[in-house]
């Protein structure tokens, strides 16, 4: 018999949501399955130190990837992150979010040093900083670039435009 | 010199006790010949030693993650095909299982195996440019002409299933946009035929070659550890000795059913990059002709797409003749297909690692956010640590077995 899929590891959802809500309570926000993956909502001051727990507890290995997130109705800016288990052949989702006002985070290249250029993608796309970073600049965009292009209220066209109706497109 | 001679500036320039010292700085790239792409490393050089590198991306960044939230579904697959160029229909198929899986859309067994074969292909295509061009940079052009006519023979497949041999959009949301003709069929069993004389060729070339052999092994090795906090995927943590593929730790299409070897190196260097991705062609034709066999004992002969009229486009004869076709036609590609709310992350094993798709849906005709998981840009960083302490040649080769594509690495 084929080996169960990743995310199909339910057994060791439990364990992980028991694990996080013990050591940090009320700071985790909601566990849900989302699809196919638990996905867990921490609060922005303690999401270094869940990581480090998820990584020194819960033995996940592997940052698999860290994306920033725009929620313009909101108005809030978030972080993604996707973190896997060799081992366990287990995957979560951990999401975090702060105001617009205050996109700071501390760095995580502590822990992986992979999330160097993730964090850096993160800042030229969507103006997050994070403390402790060892080099943190823009990195696909041009350095002078004026804007951070994947927040919600970036024009993907040329706005003075005048021969296209952008109603047909939803946003 | 005796002392009678010998000017005496020199007590006063030398520090004494030791010779003064100065780093070279120099630019390798953008447009480099040897790095294949458009890379800019600032290397700092002690004589032909590297100190440190700056590295600088981004010179063919075009947005793709913006693009892709103003695309319908449906459009998103042509930003896929120029992620990895080399590699496109694996980078089609990841797609359109996304959305599949988004959709909880459920696929046939046929066209799941058809899928295996389009991406075994197509991970046989990117192995032949990756492993001819480490020949090309340790200076042995010939299995380069020779083994480059392989990949000729996978375009003509590609161009069989689809119509295009690069950027090949192939495959669509809910299966293929049509069956395999005859002839593709008979041109993947002919190349599966005689796709293993010609590595064998290639092989005889290079892999017990004495020059090819001191010039790789020990050149640009990687710890396992490292690489795993670097996020290394694919050939290069399995090159370090790192057992893990996607195609067994999370199967998808099928890949479950197959039985096939995951060859492993132990350096992490040059050398086991190399080999890793020569014995997985070796297995990628297993798999294809496991697949070609499981397809000739289905009783499924038919079907090339999910039962999904939502996202399958209805055939051209009925969209040129009949007026719901063709409004069903003009619907599905304006997106009109109802998406559920919700978000999913979906992973395939690419040609050099796991590529990732990290959609969020909000029930729009566009993602509200995708997030490609390029396994380029993320292993990519690892590059100075590589290459700290190693000659200025040994870095080219580093990164040439690296398979950095331009075109991933800045999306």
């Amino acid at each position: 018999m084929p080996a169960p899929a990743f995310a199909t590891r339910t057994d060791r959802d439990q364990l992980v949501i028991d694990s996080l809500t013990s050591s940090f309570g009320e700071s985790v926000v909601s566990c849900q399955r989302i699809t196919d993956m638990l996905v867990i909502t921490v609060k922005k001051p303690v999401i270094h130190d869940v990581l480090k727990h998820c990584k020194e507890q819960l033995d996940f290995n592997f940052m698999t990837t860290m994306c920033g997130m725009h929620d313009a109705d909101r108005d809030m800016l978030g972080l993604v992150f996707h973190l896997q288990s060799m081992r366990q052949g287990h995957r979560i989702r951990l999401k975090t979010e702060t105001p617009m006002k205050d996109p700071v985070f501390p760095t995580f290249t502590d822990l992986w040093p992979t999330a160097n250029w993730m964090e850096r993608e993160a800042f030229d796309f969507f103006g997050l900083h994070f403390t402790g970073h060892p080099n943190l600049k823009r990195i696909l965009n041009m350095e002078d670039f004026p804007a951070f292009p994947l927040r919600k209220d970036y024009p993907l066209e040329d706005q003075t435009r005048e021969d296209k109706d952008d109603s047909y497109f939803g946003r | 010199m005796s002392n009678l001679v010998k000017p005496d500036y020199w007590k006063h320039d030398l520090v004494p006790g030791g010779e003064q010292k100065e780093l070279n700085t120099l630019n390798l790239g953008p447009t480099h010949p040897a790095t294949h792409g458009i890379f800019q490393n600032v290397l700092t050089l002690d004589g032909e030693v590297i100190q440190g590198t700056e590295q600088t991306i981004g010179y063919i960044h075009r947005a793709f993650e913006k693009l892709a939230e103003r695309r319908p579904f449906y459009q998103i697959a042509t930003i896929t095909d120029r992620l990895n160029y080399c590699s496109s229909p694996i980078n089609n198929m990841g797609w359109h299982m996304t959305v599949e899986k988004l959709c909880g859309i459920e696929l046939p067994k046929r066209v799941e195996y058809m899928r295996v074969i389009a991406m075994e292909l197509a991970r046989i295509a990117d192995h032949v440019v990756c492993n001819s061009v480490i020949g090309v940079d340790t200076g042995a052009l010939t299995g380069f002409t020779y083994i480059y006519q392989q990949r000729e023979k996978i375009y003509d497949i590609y161009e069989e299933i689809c119509g295009a041999r690069l950027t090949t959009n192939m495959g669509r949301i809910g299966g293929f946009e049509r069956d395999f003709s005859p002839k593709c069929w008979e041109l993947i069993r002919a190349f599966v035929k005689q796709f293993p004389a010609a590595l064998q060729e290639f092989d005889n070339l290079l892999v017990r070659n004495r020059i090819f052999m001191d010039r790789t092994i020990n050149c640009g090795s990687f710890p396992a550890d490292r690489a795993l906090a670097y996020g290394f995927t694919g050939p290069n943590l399995r090159a370090c000795g790192v057992d893990y593929d996607v195609r067994v730790a999370d199967p998808y299409s099928g890949y479950q059913d197959f039985d096939f070897i995951i060859p492993v190196g132990q350096n992490g260097d040059t050398y086991d990059r190399f080999m890793v991705r020569d014995q997985e062609m070796k297995e990628s034709i297993s798999i294809i002709k496991q697949a070609l066999d499981k397809l000739d004992k289905l009783s499924d002969k038919k079907s090339f797409t999910a039962d999904v009229p939502a996202w399958v486009l209805p055939p051209k004869e009925e969209v040129y003749n009949q007026m719901e076709a063709l409004i069903w036609h003009f619907k599905i590609v304006m997106g009109e297909a109802a998406v559920p709310i919700g978000e999913v992350y979906h992973c395939v094993e690419g040609a050099n690692g796991e590529l990732g798709f990290y959609l969020v849906s909000d029930g729009g005709r566009t993602p509200a956010r995708l997030h490609f998981r390029r396994p380029c840009y993320i292993y990519y960083q690892a590059y100075p640590e590589m290459i700290k302490g190693t000659m200025l040649s040994d870095a080219i080769l580093t990164m040439s077995s690296m398979n950095v594509i331009a075109g991933e690495l800045d999306a």
